[in-house]
């Protein structure tokens, strides 16, 4: 043995857990960090597309969502679709239970409206097509929950893979159903012609006032109802969850439930009010991006509105910049993943601090 | 004839998913779920594509195209196994976030960089990367040197998990990473090896589907798809490597399976092909359910899986 003293040597800095952030200087740092992320961006494009200045970027941005009336109501749709999607995978992800098939609910949502339309348009008035149509979508979009939760809560089986597994499943089913209602072999539906939620002063009107509603429902839910409360308890501990007396097993279930019940609203509002048709595309991602949206309010369903917001805009601003500059459809993704990234990465500087060394004179006063 | 065709297609399908597992397994035995593999595997291909293109026509020998092409594609999958770790270890990110955004910037970043290629300044290669069966006119042109290293790479990363000290510091880390910290093992580093290394071996599966199986200038499009399948293959093997070949080719007889029964002169109903197609998906569901119930201490994921290591929380 050496007894030789081992000269330590400081790191330069070292990372330290922060108690509470204000959150005002929660909102700053995410604030640079989209707008260093939007920066880097705008050189990229410049360098790589050639654009005329650096900040033309951003220019078109803007002009993509609030470019004209038009692009505001398409702006203001796809924000209640992407909000409307992103409250249902909030109350599982308040349980830590990671639904990533909210694509897939979603999409049987809009099969079963879509196939009431299909079966039964002729032969009910239209009214009465709306309801059946609405409680098939929940229904349909609640099993999809239930399924994967019933497995999760008996025997933990693996909730991400499992749900991920269940949008394929959908998809397929999606494609067999089109595959059944064009005997021309061409799979695309044409609109059908039942089942048209009332159009009010704007098509886009009352889906937007709909999603508004559900998001003051779901906020109450999650934050003022004894089941809102269960839902948090159980994704802060199990344990403690059962230590109280609260059924784990039944909170699980419940809470997909309604997360899929949720999904199956927004595919009935795709199939009564806004596309009346179905495809496999019909949801195109958005399941996924929802998680993210999610993640980034913090599971709160008002910051969800901003949150949404951020991501339509980004999305839309840059499928404007893909036609603006004839570049590839894809540049939009690259986009919206930087900016992602930077997002993601920010939050290190919310929950960490940095303290760096102190220089000698420091120490020793 | 027809049998052996249709199987040796199988297998050969299901490569691309021994190189997404085993690299996804990697991840995942350092204690990180990485989601982004589906990014992953494009970004790789498409810097092989990339490469082969910055070398179309230069009269280089085709072995060192095909090294130099291989080489370019584990790059760009450890470049994105990079920046997943950089987030997710050293910014302590949440990686089920990260994943996902991994897969959105991936899968858009092939697409842009694919759509800025002429496809037969890489599809040339497509006869290197089936050496030495390129000129085969069934199933076997697939099975090359390509076929080779991915099953190579299964094995060897089998033993290197369980038969060496590398291996050994490795499961230590992801399974409980304060006590391989106290022991010494240098946990960042060997969190960044794996998922580096692993998102590299991923990115190989990319390129294997575009050029060794595909070889058409659509198939980047259906990587994404593979690439989550991939994911799913890695609880199918529970977490062993050396499964995955036997797994992939299973994924792969359920995917080609489709297209196969007609040849056997049974005629399918049209809407039969989506119902085929699904196959993967539910057997994949079904192997979940059942490992799950089974539920045997060594087929479990390793313990921290999806937790990030933050050594002054205690």
């Amino acid at each position: 043995m050496s007894n030789e003293i081992k000269k330590t040597h400081e790191p330069l800095f070292h990372v330290a857990k922060r108690d509470s952030l204000s959150p005002l200087k929660g909102l700053l740092i995410r604030v640079i960090a989209i707008v260093v992320a939007i920066l880097l961006c705008s050189i990229l494009t410049f360098f790589l597309i050639g654009t005329k200045n650096p900040f033309s970027l951003i220019s078109t941005l803007v002009d993509g969502s609030f470019g004209s009336e038009l692009r505001i109501w398409r702006f203001a749709k796809d924000l209640a679709v992407m909000l409307c999607i992103s409250l249902a995978v909030t109350p599982a992800f308040r349980m830590k239970f990671w639904n990533i098939g909210a694509e897939g609910q979603v999409l049987i949502g809009t099969l079963a409206s879509i196939s009431c339309a299909f079966y039964i348009g002729d032969a009910v008035p239209n009214g009465v097509l709306l309801v059946i149509m609405f409680f098939a979508s929940v229904v349909a979009g609640a099993v999809w929950g239930l399924i994967p939760a019933v497995f999760k809560a008996l025997w933990n089986t693996n909730e991400t893979l499992f749900t991920l597994m269940m949008n394929y499943v959908a998809t397929y089913l999606v494609a067999f159903a089109l595959i059944k209602w064009t005997p021309d072999g061409s799979s695309t539906l044409g609109i059908v012609e039942h089942g048209h939620l009332p159009e009010i002063f704007h098509p886009y009107l009352l889906l937007i006032v709909i999603v508004g509603a559900l998001t003051l429902g779901i906020y109450i839910y999650l934050y003022h109802s004894k089941q809102g409360y269960e839902i948090s308890v159980v994704g802060e501990s199990q344990k403690t969850a059962c230590y109280i007396g609260i059924n784990v097993k039944k909170v699980v279930i419940r809470t997909m439930v309604v997360s899929g019940a949720i999904c199956g609203v927004m595919g009935f509002l795709y199939a009564s009010a806004l596309d009346h048709t179905i495809t496999t595309a019909t949801v195109g991602g958005l399941g996924f991006t929802a998680i993210m949206v999610s993640w980034l309010a913090k599971f709160n369903p008002f910051i969800m509105i901003a949150t949404s917001a951020l991501i339509v805009f980004l999305n839309q601003g840059s499928s404007q910049m893909s036609t603006a500059f004839n570049i590839s459809s894809a540049f939009p993704n690259v986009i919206v993943g930087i900016i992602l990234f930077f997002i993601i990465g920010c939050e290190f500087f919310i929950n960490y601090r940095i303290k760096f060394r102190k220089s000698k004179g420091d120490a020793e006063k | 004839m027809n049998v052996i065709n249709f199987l040796l297609s199988a297998i050969s399908l299901g490569t691309t998913f021994i190189y997404g597992s085993t690299g996804e397994i990697l991840t995942e035995k350092a204690g990180h779920l990485n989601l982004g593999i589906p990014g992953v595997m494009c970004v790789g291909g498409a810097s092989g594509c990339v490469a082969l293109s910055l070398m179309y026509k230069t009269g280089m020998p085709p072995v060192l195209i095909l090294m130099i092409a291989v080489l370019a594609t584990f790059l760009g999958g450890a470049l994105m196994g990079l920046i997943y770790s950089f987030l997710t270890v050293t910014l302590h990110a949440n990686q089920n976030v990260t994943g996902l955004a991994m897969t959105t910037f991936g899968v858009g970043l092939m697409k842009y960089m694919m759509s800025g290629l002429k496809p037969i300044r890489y599809l040339y290669a497509v006869d290197y990367f089936r050496f030495p069966f390129a000129d085969m006119k069934n199933s076997l042109q697939y099975c090359g040197v390509m076929m080779l290293l991915g099953f190579a790479i299964a094995i060897a990363t089998s033993i290197v998990l369980s038969r060496t000290r590398l291996g050994l510091h490795l499961r230590a880390v992801g399974e409980n990473p304060a006590t391989a910290d106290a022991v010494g093992i240098n946990v960042t580093a060997y969190k960044y090896g794996a998922t580096c290394i692993g998102s590299g071996i991923a990115g190989i599966g990319g390129i294997f589907y575009m050029l060794t199986y595909s070889g058409s200038q659509e198939a980047y499009l259906s990587v994404e798809a593979l690439g989550w399948l991939a994911i799913a293959l890695v609880i199918f093997t529970l977490w062993k490597p050396y499964l995955t070949i036997f797994g992939a080719s299973l994924f792969g007889t359920l995917f080609v399976a489709g297209s196969f029964i007609p040849s056997l002169g049974i005629t399918l109903d049209m809407s039969a092909t989506p119902l085929l197609k699904m196959l993967p998906y539910i057997v994949t569901v079904v192997v979940l359910v059942v490992t799950s119930i089974r539920n045997r201490g060594t087929n479990q994921p390793p313990a921290s899986l999806g937790t990030n290591y933050f050594r002054e929380e205690r």
